[in-house]
């Protein structure tokens, strides 16, 4: 149970302030004491908080659904022709920085939350594919050749044997898409998506330090707060899959 | 029974397994044996269709395997391989106990038949059921690799390489192990080696194979005393042969009876009937004796074995 302790002490942080961030103002007057107005309220920062999470959540979801399947299915005996194509595409996207998947995706999909919904998946599903494709040819080829030959189907392979081996892997995939789709979500404020990085753009653009304070704080707990799930997630698939790891 | 009639199986244009005839007999274990790449273990693979044949037919009990459900096929055959192929994710007794249930057996069953084996296969149930695979030694993890072949009970058990990768006194005692327990529940074997001596060890009947063909087929007496080719004559060790004979024949074939079995003195030392008679020599030549006393399993002294008889009749 301590294992959960430092993702919900964040959460709880990040929740409280969010909801309080026009309290403490007085702090931020002393940071930019030449401007008027030092908290931003053009939106709640609960509600920044709330679209902010959405986008990063949908893109997550179907960028680990499509990435499985993908790695999944390039591994498969039909599917082998296309492994190497698959894991150099997985490779190769991941060379592109989010700002450039942004440039690219507006004049196509125009501004908006559609836009970095669509660049997120694309490129959130790439760290993922890459450790699914990992993990599962990393599986020891003993133990798939003993599961075929004592009498499994295909399936029951794949679901007793190669997932469960390969989700450890797979977890820290989904960790890394996660951890930079936080980050890229805020860029999508430029272009007109209502995230967390409104302050931070509108900081920029104002030259108000406490604006973009507001915001950075308010990703930075955000990033750590997933992170900080996903490490007692991992812990608790070591705990419950590979017991060998866990200390 | 497993029929392979003019078996051929070929990977591109290059022929692993050219047109082999095999017959191997219920309860029987045949060792195919061979340098590597000759194709045992493609020969094993294809018999419970891990790989396709190309031509011909493989029959089990009568039966044309391609008509039958690859994983119903399997189910049926215990398969044993040279890295164990344990799940590292799933403890010993769940390991041992993958067959049953995928056959769906109820719970108590299974239980009890992890319990049975893992006792038949020297494990010590309390100490060894919930480690995992990692934790073990080579030699109990193949243990455990020989229980989950054994679990469901099935007709038949494919062994490839099984002890290939294990010390030798660790492998020897498997060896041992195996004759043991092949005595009890005979399973119709078909076992790969490239170790000759295991061959010898434990085979009823040796297929020497090179190229892809079964250059010799037949008993191990018979293959050291009337090796086919030349091939087969330098694989058994020409010169090596006198020994490899004794080792196969126990003493109790050349011993002289006492009318009686007798009590010995305590302390007294000898051989078991079910030694070899290489070890016996090798025991004469080290205590420089002329005869060795001979114990049965309930440590009476059954009889006596004497050099000369044994350099006689030996080999």
């Amino acid at each position: 149970m301590r294992l959960w302790l430092p993702p919900v002490l964040l959460a709880i942080l990040l929740c409280g302030l969010s909801a309080s961030m026009p309290a403490l103002e007085p702090l931020f007057q002393w940071v930019q004491p030449d401007k008027q107005q030092v908290v931003y309220e053009r939106e709640s920062f609960l509600f920044l908080l709330q679209n902010h999470l959405l986008l990063v959540l949908i893109s997550a979801a179907v960028g680990t659904l499509v990435a499985v399947a993908g790695g999944i299915f390039a591994t498969r005996p039909s599917g082998r022709d296309f492994l190497p194509l698959v894991s150099q595409v997985a490779s190769i996207g991941q060379t592109f920085p989010p700002v450039a998947v942004l440039a690219l995706a507006v004049p196509v999909l125009g501004f908006g939350e559609a836009p970095i919904l669509v660049a997120l998946m694309l490129y959130g599903l790439l760290p993922i594919l890459r450790n699914t494709l990992a993990g599962l040819e990393g599986i020891s080829p003993a133990v798939k050749e003993a599961a075929r030959g004592m009498g499994m189907s295909p399936l029951q392979v794949l679901v007793r044997a190669e997932l469960p081996l390969a989700g450890r892997v797979i977890l820290a995939g989904i960790r890394t898409s996660v951890t930079i789709n936080i980050a890229t979500a805020a860029i999508g404020s430029t272009i007109g998506a209502r995230t967390l990085g409104d302050p931070v753009i509108a900081g920029l653009v104002n030259g108000n330090t406490a604006y973009v304070l507001q915001g950075a704080i308010l990703i930075g707990l955000l990033a750590l707060t997933t992170d900080s799930l996903f490490e007692a997630l991992e812990r608790t698939w070591d705990r419950r899959f590979s017991p060998q790891v866990a200390v | 029974m497993i029929e392979l009639k003019h078996v051929t199986r070929r990977f591109g244009s290059t022929v692993a397994v050219d047109n082999i005839n095999l017959t191997i007999e219920t309860g029987e274990v045949c060792v195919l044996v061979g340098s590597s790449g000759c194709g045992k273990s493609t020969t094993l693979r294809m018999i419970n269709r891990l790989l396709p044949h190309s031509e011909g037919e493989i029959l089990v009990d009568g039966e044309d395997i391609t008509t039958m459900n690859p994983e119903q096929l399997r189910l049926n055959m215990g398969y044993v391989i040279q890295g164990t192929g344990l799940f590292p994710h799933w403890t010993v007794a769940r390991n041992i106990a993958m067959v049953p249930q995928l056959l769906k057996w109820p719970r108590e069953r299974i239980d009890a038949r992890v319990h049975e084996l893992m006792t038949l296969l020297d494990l010590d149930p309390a100490a060894h059921a919930n480690k995992y695979p990692q934790q073990l030694s080579g030699g109990q993890a193949q243990r455990v690799g020989v229980a989950r072949a054994l679990a469901a009970d099935p007709n038949i058990l494919l062994m490839d390489e099984p002890f290939g990768a294990l010390d030798a006194i660790t492998r020897e005692n498997l060896q041992l192990e195996m004759l043991r327990i092949q005595k009890q529940v005979r399973k119709t074997t078909v076992f790969v080696t490239h170790d000759i001596d295991e061959a010898l060890k434990l085979a009823t009947r040796i297929a020497v194979m090179d190229q892809g063909r079964i250059i010799q087929h037949d008993t191990p007496e018979n293959i050291l005393r009337r090796p086919a080719s030349e091939f087969v004559e330098n694989l058994v060790g020409k010169q090596d042969r006198g020994l490899k004979l004794m080792s196969l024949r126990p003493v109790r074939e050349l011993m002289q009876a006492h009318p009686e079995p007798k009590i010995p003195e305590s302390g007294a030392e000898g051989l078991k009937e079910e030694d070899s008679l290489r070890l016996a020599l090798s025991v004469m030549l080290w205590q420089d004796a002329q005869q060795v006393p001979v114990f049965n399993a309930r440590g009476e002294e059954t009889g006596v074995i004497t050099r000369e008889r044994l350099i006689q009749e030996g080999a």
